[in-house]
């Protein structure tokens, strides 16, 4: 019985154990001082984990991973770069670049879960063409019609030829705004407690959602989506809703992240986050179907440390940075690519069971009426 | 309201020109039309913009030569029900392996690439049988573990092209001796291997004969092959998988091989690719070339589980002659280079517009 539970633990949870085991060889071979790792993983977990709580809703309403979080970063992205050039700095520029990006958020959100709703049962490759398409559509904004259609004032973000934004916005007059506003300092360790209140208050959200009706209609939803439309939900529209939200919060989340990071690439900074995201996520143990908020920080943690330690790792062990630097990509696709298979196999595995219990009750019947 | 009500009447009197000219365009598919009557405006505005005709047109065919053969590679497995081939890297890779050896091993000029293919050929069987394997255990859910399975793929491989010991000078980064490099020429081996042969040049036209021979030989063989018993069971599965099992049909042996024959010939494909465009591309370049033939394929009217040869042909035209295009005659006229992000937005569009065309979901 014991060893049973043992077992089961194991391969319930056998992404984190492994990144265990690679980071516990990983960080004695990079020779990293414990208080820097320390401080690094306290900022990353400030940084990233609000774009990752993004991730959690749209799993709760049976969507899978939202690849198209992407879309949501975008957004983030212009309310930036306008704010950016309206000089409003601090604060009350990330509030404004926020409130900027609602809007936009919205309209994407939208499309995207319309386009979802027509692609049932694939809404994980559509959300991922989503960010190509929708990421071609960023470029003809930024790229073409900011400065001809979009006013841009300052030159400073403007490419030289008079129209588009430059390949980075810098974000020095915002950067760690809001990092350093209640920041505590444990000998080298600096605590950015305010946002981390911030990420504490989106878990609350996220905790109290999951109660409310519209909540419990999404997680219906995510059961059996057949069942809950018999029992009267709009169905598309509770799915519409659960892609908005998520995109809303990824642009709230990508404006965390670029404030802490103080510079914007305006044309890469999207373009890799929904995959790192997703891959921390998925190392902390969530599935397609199912995570919680814990599964977002030991995944942000974790994946975080082999982040850090993978390049210099490799170079000790290879003599080359680059093989950790692939490692740690090789390592995010991979575990992308097993959360996924695992995911299938059981939807399949499952399948299997309703048909063998259905048929066996069958033969009980038969077999009842017989006697 | 007015369009409204034409509308109705098209649908009511299917008999009349209009009806016809409708049924016409549904058939061939509204985008596809968009996208035929943009190039064709193209075409049209070249000559307007000093850009020459027949330049242009020989751009497109070369083009089109390059990328046919990896277009081509969507087909098996579409056929049997696997969807698009987001795992096109697989095969890529496998190519990759057979260029990079064929080198190695120290042959030379047009022999390499005959010598390519046959090294790539055990690895994309290898690859293939894999893959296939894995695609049958997660049935419904192919596309997007076929995209991650490509990934991975290509990440481990970046790190393997760094540790394989590789020694041919022509290959390896100078300085360390070990290690590939990202670019590797092409010139001495393979370069032209196919398009050179047998070129037709009449003034500004410039037809690369050889890559079209041998794409025509492929397609050729691939269409043969659906028609022998084995090819129609490959059909079966992809339209009705219940309805092909019925019939006695090895369901996972068929799509088996078909992801074989897919990944063979994106072995293959890369390999025509690369003798056109002169260079070897490693690393992270196998990325980025799933994607534009999966949009080449359905701009030419493939739907998610139904392709044919010719869709691979009026598709990989269609897409590549945009691509050629749109920089020379955009540019001139409104001098902004559009091109890029104009063939990002109508690739990725053309594949969402595909995932979500109801009909096909329910199969």
């Amino acid at each position: 019985m014991k060893k049973n539970t043992i077992v089961s633990f194991i391969s319930n949870n056998l992404v984190p154990l492994m990144f265990v085991l690679i980071c516990s060889v990983a960080i004695p071979l990079s020779g990293f001082s414990f208080s820097y790792l320390l401080a690094e993983i306290v900022t990353r977990i400030a940084r990233n984990s609000f774009l990752i709580l993004s991730l959690l809703i749209p799993i709760m309403a049976g969507m899978g991973l939202n690849f198209g979080m992407t879309l949501g970063a975008m957004a983030g992205e212009i309310g930036l770069i306008l704010v950016s050039d309206w000089q409003i700095w601090g604060i009350p520029g990330m509030i404004l670049a926020m409130i900027i990006s609602v809007p936009i958020s919205i309209l994407l959100g939208t499309i995207s879960g319309k386009i979802m709703n027509l692609a049932k049962g694939r809404e994980m490759i559509t959300g991922y063409i989503m960010n190509y398409f929708i990421n071609g559509i960023y470029q003809l904004i930024v790229l073409y019609a900011m400065g001809v259609v979009i006013p841009i004032v300052h030159s400073s973000i403007l490419l030289p030829r008079g129209y588009g934004i430059r390949n980075t916005v810098s974000l020095l007059a915002m950067r760690q705004s809001l990092d350093n506003l209640l920041a505590i300092r444990i000998g080298t360790v600096k605590i950015p407690l305010f946002t981390f209140i911030v990420i504490a208050l989106l878990c609350l959200f996220i905790l109290w959602f999951r109660k409310t009706k519209l909540g419990q209609d999404m997680r219906a939803v995510g059961q059996d989506m057949e069942v809950a439309r018999a029992s009267g939900i709009n169905v598309e529209k509770t799915r519409i809703i659960s892609i908005v939200i998520s995109t809303v919060l990824a642009g709230f989340g990508m404006i965390i992240y670029l404030q802490n990071m103080g510079n914007l690439s305006t044309y890469t900074a999207h373009s890799q986050i929904g995959m790192f995201c997703i891959a921390a996520l998925l190392v902390g143990g969530a599935s397609v179907d199912k995570a919680t908020i814990g599964n977002v920080f030991l995944g942000v943690t974790l994946f975080h440390i082999l982040f850090i330690v993978a390049p210099s790792a490799g170079t000790k062990l290879m003599g080359n940075s680059m093989i950790g630097e692939y490692f740690r990509v090789f390592v995010s696709y991979a575990v992308i690519t097993f959360a996924l298979i695992m995911y299938e196999t059981k939807k399949r595995k499952a399948l299997r069971e309703v048909g063998r219990s259905l048929g066996l009750s069958q033969t009980r019947l038969s077999q009842s009426k017989q006697a | 309201m007015g369009k409204t009500i034409i509308k109705t009447d098209l649908i009511d009197d299917n008999n009349s020109f209009m009806g016809t000219v409708k049924s016409a365009v549904k058939s061939f598919g509204l985008p596809r039309l968009i996208i035929s009557l943009f190039l064709l405006l193209m075409f049209i505005l070249a000559p307007f913009v000093g850009a020459n005709f027949f330049t242009q047109l020989s751009n497109t065919l070369n083009r089109f030569s390059w990328n046919a053969v990896l277009v081509l590679a969507m087909v098996p497995m579409i056929h049997s029900g696997c969807g698009l081939n987001f795992g096109l890297p697989l095969g890529i890779i496998a190519g990759l392996l057979g260029a990079t050896l064929s080198i190695e091993l120290g042959f030379t000029g047009a022999t390499t690439f005959w010598m390519a293919i046959l090294l790539a050929t055990p690895f994309a069987v290898l690859f293939g049988t894999l893959y296939g394997f894995l695609l049958n255990k997660i049935k419904g859910g192919e596309m997007m573990i076929a995209t991650y399975v490509g990934f991975s793929a290509v990440s481990l491989m970046c790190m393997m092209w760094l540790l394989l010991p590789y020694h041919s000078p022509n290959m390896v980064w100078g300085y360390a001796g070990t290690g590939l490099r990202t670019t590797i020429s092409l010139d001495g081996y393979f370069n032209q291997a196919l398009s050179g042969f047998l070129r037709i040049n009449i003034g500004h036209l410039s037809i690369p004969t050889g890559a079209l021979l041998f794409f025509g030989i492929l397609a050729l063989g691939i269409w043969a092959f659906l028609h022998t018993k084995t090819g129609t069971a490959m059909t079966a599965v992809g339209s009705n998988a219940k309805f092909a099992r019925a019939c006695g049909v090895n369901i996972d042996r068929v799509r088996a091989l078909s992801v074989i024959m897919s990944t063979w010939l994106g072995a293959v494909g890369i390999l025509v690719y690369e003798q056109g465009f002169g260079f070897i591309q490693l690393y992270n370049a196998p990325f980025n070339m799933a994607l534009p033939a999966v949009s080449a394929i359905l701009i030419g009217g493939a739907t998610v589980n139904k392709a044919s040869i010719t869709n691979v042909i009026i598709g990989t035209f269609l897409f590549q002659g945009i691509v050629t295009m749109t920089p020379t005659v955009i540019n001139s006229m409104i001098h902004m280079d559009m091109s890029e992000v104009i063939r990002v937005i109508v690739s990725n569009g053309m594949i969402i517009y595909a995932l979500t065309r109801k009909s096909e979901v329910s199969k």
